[in-house]
């Protein structure tokens, strides 16, 4: 019997994606484990593995073909005993996102909306999930769907469930809830007749358009702004850097903030949530989603418990991170969960700015340029560096006064950094 | 010029020779280096010959009990020569088994002493001289050895480790055995069978102390009852060869000691590594008490360089080395292997009843912080045990109670180590008490009771 080769699900929210790179041709033979493909996700380019043994009889998506559908059959391998050529299948579709839109051409006007968006879950592929996975799952309520199993032929094992975070719950509200937002159609644009190009729209561009869409129509957002006195903490950075030299590390401002927000959500767990319909999520551990830009778009990788993480492993875990997310080579764990974001312009000049929360997060931190300013201590005017930090809060989860607090913690930590390393 | 390989593995024991034929299947060109015997320990002085040994023991044991079968045996004997010759025998098949193995996966085999002068290179040394290999890996399975008393080495007459156990000069009439693991406690079991008196010294306050404390129990008061003398929480104190015998000097549990005279002396009292000789040290490779360090894929700290088996760290078992074997070579061939749970790897002890278990005890559980179920099913309750004359033993499962997941299983009785594997697959694959409840087992056998075992674990089994 030929087996089907099919468009995996690569990520809980991947729904489709773009087959990048044939790593095989017809008549090459695999065997469980070797790589195939190479898939381009809402977020990143994964490698796809081979599960059964054969050899590739036909590739019925070819590659650079975009809007593949989970499930769709890409290819098909005959197995060892099989006997005879394969019965030719007719080659299934590459078919709807080719339809949907060429790629440099003058757009109809109006511009048609994309296509609906497919169910929250893909239909007919069974998760595959150990008794033992299942059960803590349902304990924990874990969502099966939201995780990636590291067992045989990715079956979900014990350690993927006890490894997710509680926040791996949420996918089943954010999901559910993503669905009637998905098509973030823009109403048409009218076309004006200046002169112009389309580019089409990449996975991550058209996830971060469906995402941010989606926080801000179901997110209250309140800003609330303090400005910090820097002078203390870039002191503190110096000396530090002074002695860790040695081990070849070297923190960063940011790589502090982080671990200030962390400490800060720890001592105000009231920001640390997420708004789930009927229930709060009230997380007992910090992790903060780092907002980092690729060329691509943005993304963000994750410090898991950056509360409990020296700023030199911060450091040092935010490089090969940063490293990795402008490759494109984040795997899904590392940039899917977090309690909460920071995100810092400081480096653009930026002074002051507010972010868009990333569901389903409740807070996000914006971080604006620290330079010199006028300052008035002990009634004279002097000169301090001073940064502007605004967060972001989900006003449905977090009352301005709970905001409040959080910001008056994180400025006294940044403003007396020995909290930061004690 | 030097001959130049994908693979060489050092040491041809059941990781090594596993190794290899994993890693020639996946077409690399692979070469094994081995000092003595293909097939290692396992093969040729370790697993297999003792199986060989200890079924003579039990042919020999029903024979004498033949009347309990309605059967009559007359003039009953037992040649320990011809016991061991047969036993030599099964190891020289299964050596040439292995040599047959190489061949056919057209793995270069050298006979010799191997020693690195690289990471990527292999000096072999024997009769014909010095070769030079180099490879772009090397997995290191050199295994273990005996662990000698350091007041009295083992000296092949009087003294014995595990291999003059396995080829004895002559048959012992009063045999010390010191240390109760498995190997002690097979020999000791092997002795005690074939005739001889046996005395069994232990440190801890319990034989076979890896086991659960039940199985501990258990077998003691069933070998004591085949007449041996078993001593706990005692420890030699010095031990003199003699011309008729040895001399030894056993503090027992309440600290008097006291002189015994025996004829041999068997000491099991743990491995040391073979990690000398071989350029470790000139790598700098990481070691850990001894064992060299690796991580899931067995990779050591030096690029290129693996390390399997016994020369790793614990348990130290045939199955487990065969298993790392495969997840090297699949690493090394780019594949992407699985790594192995230490929980879900089964120990065996081939003693008169048997022992057989996987994963934590009861004691280890509860330390875990588990709050568990136990379920236990003796041998009585069992149609078939009491068919064969075996009704002496038990089946002990310790479940989780908050998610399910058997945590161990721990038997001990007739034929257990055969079932034990019916736990390790459930264990490995995540089955959680319900699926093992929802199997259903043949009947008339021994492994219904590990269906009642479990059964019992939640207050459900039938026949007791």
């Amino acid at each position: 019997m030929p087996i089907e080769l099919k468009m995996p699900a690569l990520s809980p929210t991947m729904e489709e994606g773009t087959l990048a790179r044939w790593l095989v041709k017809e008549g090459d033979s695999v065997s469980s484990g070797d790589l195939i493909a190479e898939i381009e996700t809402d977020k990143a380019t994964m490698e796809f593995e081979a599960v059964d043994e054969g050899v590739i009889s036909q590739i019925l998506v070819a590659e650079g073909t975009d809007g593949v559908k989970v499930g769709t059959v890409i290819a098909m391998i005959q197995g060892e005993d099989d006997g005879a050529a394969p019965a030719k299948v007719a080659p299934t579709p590459p078919t709807t996102a080719k339809a949907e839109a060429p790629v440099v051409a003058p757009p109809p006007t109006p511009v048609a909306a994309p296509a609906p968006a497919a169910p929250a879950k893909v239909a007919g592929d069974r998760i595959k999930a150990s008794p033992l996975a299942k059960r803590i799952a349902a304990d924990k309520g874990v969502d099966l769907a939201g995780l990636t199993g590291t067992g045989p032929n990715g079956r979900i094992v014990k350690a993927d469930v006890e490894g997710a975070q509680p926040g791996a719950a949420t996918t089943a509200p954010a999901a559910s809830a993503e669905a009637p937002v998905t098509p973030a159609a823009p109403a048409a644009v009218p076309d004006f007749g200046i002169p112009h190009e389309v580019v089409k729209l990449g996975n991550m561009r058209k996830t971060i358009a469906r995402r941010l869409t989606q926080s801000m129509q179901e997110a209250p957002h309140i800003y609330l702004t303090v400005d910090i006195r820097l002078d203390a903490l870039l002191k503190l950075r110096g000396e530090l850097n002074a002695s860790l030299e040695s081990r070849g590390v070297k923190l960063s401002v940011n790589d502090m903030l982080i671990k200030a927000l962390a400490l800060a959500l720890i001592q105000v767990p009231k920001c640390n949530v997420s708004f789930a319909g009927d229930n709060m999520l009230q997380y007992s551990r910090a992790d903060i989603s780092v907002a980092v830009s690729i060329p691509t778009g943005l993304i963000t990788p994750i410090i898991v418990d950056a509360a409990n993480k020296s700023l030199s492993t911060i450091s040092t875990e935010m490089s090969a991170l940063a490293a990795k997310a402008k490759d494109g080579k984040l795997q899904p764990h590392e940039y899917q969960g977090g309690t909460a974001s920071i995100s810092n312009m400081g480096m653009m000049g930026i002074k002051h700015f507010t972010a868009v929360i990333n569901p389903p997060q409740a807070m996000i931190m914006a971080i604006g340029a620290g330079e010199k300013r006028p300052y008035v201590v002990d009634d004279a005017l002097s000169i301090a560096t001073v940064m502007s930090a605004t967060g972001s809060f989900d006003h449905r989860a977090i009352d301005g006064a709970d905001g409040a607090e959080l910001m008056k913690v994180f400025k006294e930590l940044v403003e007396k950094p020995l909290g930061l390393v004690a | 010029m030097a001959d130049n390989y994908d693979l060489i593995v050092l040491g041809s024991g059941p990781g090594g020779y596993v190794a290899a034929i994993r890693a020639a299947q996946l077409g690399l060109k692979t070469a094994i280096v081995e000092r003595e015997n293909l097939g290692g320990i396992c093969l040729n002085w370790g697993c297999i010959p003792t199986k060989a040994l200890l079924r003579s023991a039990e042919i020999y044991h029903y024979m004498q009990h033949a009347g309990a079968y309605g059967l009559t045996a007359a003039n009953i004997s037992a040649d320990i020569d011809a016991v061991v010759k047969r036993s030599r025998g099964v190891a020289k098949q299964l050596n040439q088994g292995v040599t047959h193995l190489m061949k056919k996966n057209k793995i270069t085999v050298y006979m010799g002493e191997g020693r690195l002068s690289a990471a990527n290179t292999l000096v072999v040394k024997s009769d014909k001289g010095e070769e030079m290999l180099t490879a772009k890996n090397i997995i290191i399975a050199t295994g273990a050895r005996a662990r000698d008393l350091p007041f009295a080495p083992a000296d092949g007459k009087r003294i014995w480790t595990y291999r003059h156990a396995m080829t004895p000069p002559e048959m012992p009439k009063k045999l010390l055995v010191i240390g109760s693991g498995a190997i002690g406690i097979e020999f000791a079991s092997f002795y005690n069978d074939m005739g001889a008196e046996v005395t069994v010294v232990e440190m801890m306050d319990r034989i076979v102390p890896v086991e659960d404390a039940d199985v501990s129990t258990f077998l003691e008061k069933a070998l004591k009852k085949q007449g041996m003398t078993i001593l706990t929480g005692a420890g030699v104190q010095s031990l003199k060869a003699t011309a008729s015998g040895v001399t030894a000097e056993i503090k027992d549990k309440d600290g008097k000691v006291a002189k015994s005279e025996f004829t041999h002396c068997i000491v099991a009292i743990g491995i040391v590594p073979n990690t000398e000789n071989i350029g470790l040290e000139a790598l700098g490779v990481e070691t850990e008490r001894g064992h060299i360090k690796t991580d899931p894929m067995c990779r050591t700290n030096v690029p290129g360089l693996w390390a399997i088996g016994d020369v790793t760290a614990p348990p130290w078992l045939a199955h487990k080395a065969s298993h790392e074997g495969v997840i090297a070579a699949e690493a090394i061939a780019g594949g992407h292997p699985h790594a192995m749970d230490a929980k879900n790897i089964p120990g065996c002890t081939y003693c008169h009843p048997q022992v057989a278990s996987v994963g934590l005890t009861e004691a280890k559980a509860k330390e875990e912080g588990y709050e568990v179920k136990v379920g236990n099913f003796p041998f009585i309750g069992n149609g078939k045990a009491i068919a064969l004359g075996e009704a002496e033993g038990f089946i002990k499962t310790v479940f989780d109670a908050k998610t399910g997941e058997l945590l161990g299983a721990h038997m001990v009785g007739a034929e257990v180590t055969e079932l034990i594997q019916g736990y390790t697959i459930g264990k490995t694959a995540e089955l959680v008490e319900a699926d093992f409840m929802h199997t259903v087992f043949p009947h008339p056998t021994l492994s219904e009771m590990m269906h009642e075992s479990v059964l019992g674990a939640y207050g459900k089994a039938l026949h007791i």
